[in-house]
């Protein structure tokens, strides 16, 4: 086992939620649940973070945001979708205005489903992640190009 | 004067002692919030991951400058434990900051020129009071060099206690803890977003907290000045200093930086004075 799942930094991002699974994410790092027991720390800064958790449908005005805040996460990183809004869209599936979950933005590693998701189940979420975050290590010092062609894309989105 | 044992031991040992108060002081916080909180070793794992880390830079000049940084914060340390001169100790101490400043502004990014600003503010409101600090040092002992006033025979404390606490004031700034850590903080969220450190990721990142652990050990070792009559009793009281560290930046909130910049100044000449000129008057040097 490296580092990397010992010291998972997450950035958090409310793409359009309701705030439900926002206040589920955050009860996470109160003294209920502590995540800061395994290392994880909420950094609020994309470029000190390694899972990325999103919650929400995402819409017009925040898909650039999604895409950019992905694009300035160094690798190896990992995405966690938390809610059925961020998974499938959820009931908001059909609007107009929203893209319908974050996977139609950026490449998501872990559903995390629920209406709110609860803190265990987003525990569990980003326990499976590390999981993901340690092969993409791996894929990445083995010089695998899977993780390198989406930085690039999105460096041309910008 | 220059001892080779003191910059050797202070090179290699100063980071796994400030590694490991840099764990405690996480576990101590969380158990004050009512959590259980990481592993002791967790700093050293989290290092150990940014250097795990793709390298992703702003330029190539903050690179430079973050190891700038490391190397005149090591250059400071190292100084200050062989026994040289206290003055030159805290100008290259400045210029350690100095580099990290110039680093946050190399990057296009207004978090991190915010951060960087912040932390001219804050080198501008601590600067007087160590000034003063080795002047009231001097006052006392007669010497600059760390050796000499290190061997002086009778508790230096007792000589300032003004200056001391004043020291202890300026102390939270370094130690970037609440209500002072405006230019960047340990905690999770900022209002601008991590100030100074924002635009340095992975492996440089790394670099700056090995630096933050050298820090806390040199400024310590400056605590422990004032009680070097006694090992035990500075060692004890340098782990009480840091325990009420620890008490203040979990009971308070953080502060703008006009009360900083105000506070740290007024403080600084009051205490520096009131204490000098009782010294006079007492007749005590």
């Amino acid at each position: 086992m490296s580092y990397l799942s010992r010291s998972p930094w997450i950035l958090h991002y409310d793409a359009t939620s309701c705030n439900g699974c926002d206040i589920e994410v955050l009860a996470c790092l109160t003294p209920m649940y502590d995540v800061e027991r395994f290392g994880i720390i909420n950094t609020g800064n994309p470029k000190h973070a390694d899972i990325f958790l999103l919650t929400g449908s995402v819409n017009e005005q925040n898909r650039e945001v999604v895409r950019n805040l992905y694009d300035q996460m160094p690798n190896p990183k990992v995405v966690v979708a938390i809610g059925i809004c961020a998974t499938s869209g959820g009931v908001f599936r059909e609007c107009y205005n929203v893209a319908g979950g974050i996977d139609k933005i950026i490449p998501v590693d872990v559903y995390v489903p629920g209406c709110a998701a609860r803190p265990e189940s987003i525990i569990d979420g980003i326990v499976m992640a590390l999981g993901i975050l340690e092969r993409k290590r791996t894929e990445m010092i083995s010089g695998d190009k899977g993780v390198q062609p989406e930085l690039q894309q999105g460096g041309k989105a910008q | 004067m220059i001892s080779l044992i003191g910059i050797a031991v202070f090179i290699l040992l100063a980071p796994v002692i400030g590694g490991l108060i840099a764990g405690v002081d996480r576990r101590i916080s969380a158990r004050m919030q009512g959590r259980v909180g990481p592993p002791v070793l967790q700093p050293f794992y989290d290092v150990g991951k940014l250097f795990e880390k793709e390298i992703t830079v702003a330029n190539e000049t903050q690179r430079f400058y973050a190891f700038s940084y490391f190397v005149f914060m090591i250059f400071t340390g190292a100084l200050f434990f062989s026994g040289g001169n206290i003055l030159l100790v805290i100008f290259a101490l400045t210029l350690a900051q100095i580099f990290l400043v110039l680093g946050a502004y190399s990057a296009y990014s207004p978090y991190s020129h915010v951060g960087a600003e912040r932390e001219l503010i804050q080198i501008m409101a601590y600067e007087p009071m160590v000034i003063l600090t080795a002047v009231g040092f001097y006052v006392v002992t007669k010497s600059f060099d760390v050796a000499t006033i290190a061997l002086f025979d009778q508790p230096l404390v007792l000589f300032l206690p003004g200056i001391f606490a004043g020291f202890i004031y300026i102390l939270t700034i370094k130690l970037r803890k609440s209500p002072f850590d405006i230019s960047t903080s340990h905690h999770a969220h900022q209002e601008i977003v991590k100030g100074v450190t924002t635009e340095f990721s992975g492996p440089t990142l790394g670099i700056i907290e090995v630096t933050h652990w050298y820090e806390t050990v040199f400024l310590l070792g400056f605590v422990y000045l004032f009680f070097a009559f006694s090992p035990i009793i500075g060692i004890i009281a340098v782990i009480l200093v840091y325990l009420l560290e620890l008490v203040i930046d979990n009971a308070s909130a953080r502060v703008k930086w006009q009360f900083v910049m105000k506070s740290s100044w007024a403080i600084a000449a009051i205490v520096s004075v009131v204490n000098l000129a009782a010294l006079y008057y007492l007749r005590m040097v």
